[in-house]
């Protein structure tokens, strides 16, 4: 396992790499150069032409601006933003990366669950009106054009019915008084979730092979535990109020993602059930006659999700997309409404910071993925 | 479950042809025969497509809205008058407020410069099909190629187009669009052309890959090696026609992510481009009519067109993944 998840490791690291290389490339190809907007300023002189060229590197040859840029990214220094100025790009990145992860983490994990689950009770209804009604429905979501529907939740939910606020991150009459910064409390959020999770997954793990009626005692108490932790942290803190604005307006963008993802996941389940009721195996649980829900979940359903689990890897990428999109419709400020921005400005410096964190995203929820599933399927370790 | 009678596989298509039918064939010219067995490969297929209701909703979709393609050069000519109903130049005089809503003169109303919605509409309608089915036609060409060639050489011509491909699926796709068309200028043709390239060497040549994989070790590509085939006659005559169901399948998907991709460019109005439902709801967008249920016209039929022109190829392309994929057959 150790030596299977060295190997994931150094190759998407080369994977990046190879990223970058092409990023840089592909802006470096863009037509004129990003200099171009100071130097064609005709109140320059030649010299001070000059000057401002050696200033952005932009005298030296391509493979050497290549080099510098490559070895100043490893080092953590990635430029200045144009738009931003003189702000950094590293620490744009790092205010807007965890909004960004946080969408992007609970969209993903709302929308398996939500898919894994409708797609098991699909495919055992198979035929049914039920089911013909819920794949069109699946698919116009999968399909739908994600900013028409980001626009149409916002008058919804947050025009017509006003339970959620219509865009940002903040509301800022809230927040003009608040002792400390929205990252801050951002940051706490973001950690205890983290944590909590964290936690979780080692009870549900540590209690696995306990007898039924014990472990649903101790499950239960852990979640218990988990929740009076959260408040004894958070009550005497005092920013509650302000977390809670955070998260209201996390709700509306979670849910557009999520509803827009999470048919992809219930149709491939589907069909993967499908695959695999076919099996002897589950013909051998009919006969033992055990009832439809156990069959379904505990026979079926287990073989079936490894499929889908390939499936969630590839749908990192169209997450990352519909993130891109969904923030830049709710002015949700994190990374993908800076990338758009970004591009909208030329601002070159930003876009490429912002491709390389979208990136390196990815490839990080590509390697998680694939050693959850090396995890879950034994014959992958050994190819 | 009720429906034991699935597990008894039983043969769709007959290869074996009724005694007399092969008598009939026998005196007929090759070239007729070949036509008659084509005739009746697509309507056994077209049997097996009709069964599932969700596709036929999809074709029903996509005639729809090929007529309204067909349908606006006509009205164009003969019914509209081009100064008032023009898509991109025309003027409504008769209406005294823009966006004026709904009437019967303007069926869809107009949008906030006086021009006809429901026009408009139709005039993009060409466009999505053109450019949907450039980007499919492109990238099922790469795919296969990509695919075939892959599957057929292996050793390091497999390694690079497989890791290449590895890379393109790893990243956003809209993404990379995005900033690709704020880079460069691009109009619908390089679009479909990105598009064609991007998914073409990405996920569609992987899937042909594992495809053709099947079909390399079959008795029949032995046969024509044997024969004296060289690599590229095994590759274009032997594996490629047998690979044509699956990329005709995979055309499908790739309409709806063209069709997609270019509704977000233009919402976002990177696209150099005259129009299109995207540039609709941005044009809507940028005359600040964006949240305004009263002007719900300039924002449902747009969006409502997109969406539903992309599920119908996807529904399409399902409902085709049942015929070409015997594992999801009902029997």
């Amino acid at each position: 396992m150790t030596k299977y998840v060295l190997r994931r490791v150094g190759q998407i690291i080369i994977t990046l790499f190879v990223f970058l290389t092409l990023v840089y490339f592909l802006l470096e190809a863009q037509p004129g150069d990003y200099a171009q907007t100071f130097l064609s300023n005709p109140k320059l002189t030649k010299e001070q032409r000059e000057a401002l060229k050696a200033q952005f590197g932009l005298d030296k040859p391509l493979w050497e601006r290549y080099f510098r840029y490559m070895s100043s990214l490893f080092r953590g220094n990635l430029g200045i933003s144009f738009v931003h100025y003189p702000k950094p790009v590293i620490s744009i990145i790092a205010e807007r990366a965890p909004r960004t992860i946080l969408l992007f983490l609970t969209a993903q994990i709302l929308s398996f669950l939500l898919g894994f689950t409708t797609g098991k009770i699909l495919a055992w209804r198979r035929g049914q009106a039920f089911e013909y009604a819920l794949t069109i429905g699946g698919v116009t979501l999968y399909t739908v054009f994600t900013p028409w529907f980001g626009l149409m939740m916002i008058w919804i939910f947050a025009y017509i019915l006003g339970l959620f606020p219509v865009g940002k991150f903040v509301t800022p009459t809230l927040w003009r008084g608040a002792p400390v910064d929205a990252n801050y409390v951002f940051i706490r959020i973001l950690l205890s979730a983290f944590i909590s999770s964290i936690v979780l997954f080692a009870i549900l793990l540590s209690t696995r092979r306990l007898s039924p009626g014990i472990r649903k005692l101790i499950r239960w108490a852990g979640v218990l535990v988990i929740i009076a932790g959260l408040l004894a942290y958070w009550l005497p803190s005092g920013i509650v109020r302000y977390a809670l604005d955070i998260l209201h307006h996390l709700v509306l963008p979670v849910l557009t993602l999520t509803l827009i993802n999470f048919a992809g996941m219930m149709l491939l389940t589907r069909n993967s059930m499908l695959e695999t009721m076919r099996e002897d195996f589950v013909m051998a649980a009919r006969a033992k006659g055990l009832p439809e829900g156990v069959i379904r979940d505990k026979h079926v359903a287990r073989n079936a999700m490894l499929p889908v689990v390939t499936s969630f890897i590839f749908s990192i990428a169209f997450v990352l997309d519909g993130g891109v999109i969904t923030e830049t419709v709710f002015s949700w400020p994190g990374m993908g409404l800076t990338l758009m921005e970004a591009a909208l400005h030329q601002d070159i410096p930003m876009v490429m910071g912002a491709l390389v964190f979208t990136g390196t995203l990815a490839l990080v929820g590509h390697l998680v993925a694939d050693i959850t599933y090396a995890y879950l399927d034994p014959r992958i370790r050994y190819t | 479950m009720e429906k034991e009678t699935r597990t008894i596989a039983k043969p769709k298509v007959e290869i074996l042809l009724e005694e007399e039918e092969r008598r009939k064939l026998r005196e007929m010219p090759l070239w007729r025969v070949r036509l008659y067995l084509t005739w009746r490969e697509i309507r056994n297929n077209w049997k097996l497509f009709s069964e599932n209701k969700i596709g036929l909703v999809g074709v029903g979709i996509i005639i729809f809205f090929a007529l309204m393609a067909i349908a606006h050069p006509i009205l164009m000519k003969w019914v509209w008058d081009p100064v008032i109903y023009d898509p991109i130049v025309g003027y409504s005089f008769d209406e005294v407020m823009q966006p004026a809503p709904p009437s019967p003169r303007h069926l869809l109303g107009t949008d906030p410069l006086g021009r006809d919605v429901l026009s408009q509409l139709m005039y993009s309608t060409r466009s999505e099909f053109a450019l949907g089915i450039l980007a499919a036609l492109i990238t099922v060409t790469i795919g296969t190629t990509v695919g075939a060639v892959s599957a057929y050489f292996g050793g390091l011509i497999d390694t690079l187009l497989m890791r290449l491909a590895d890379l393109i699926i790893m990243l956003p796709f809209v993404t990379i669009l995005i900033v690709l068309s704020a880079m460069f200028k691009m109009n619908l043709i390089i679009l479909a052309i990105v598009i064609g390239i991007l998914s073409g060497f990405g996920g569609t040549g992987i899937i042909i890959k594992s495809q053709a994989l099947t079909i390399k070790v079959r008795a029949y590509i032995d046969a024509a090696r044997v024969a004296g085939g060289s690599h590229w006659h095994i590759i274009f005559r032997h594996i490629i026609p047998n690979l044509m169901p699956l990329s005709f399948l995979y055309m499908m998907f790739s309409v709806t992510s063209a069709i997609f991709s270019e509704a977000v460019l233009s919402f976002f109005g990177l696209l150099n481009i005259r129009m299109s439902w995207g540039l609709m709801i941005h044009t809507a967008q940028t005359a600040g009519y964006l949240l305004n249920p009263k002007t719900w016209w300039l924002i449902i039929p747009a969006g409502l067109s997109i969406t539903l022109l992309c599920s119908a190829f996807y529904l399409v392309g399902r409902a085709l993944d049942e015929v070409v994929n015997p594992r999801l057959r009902k029997r």
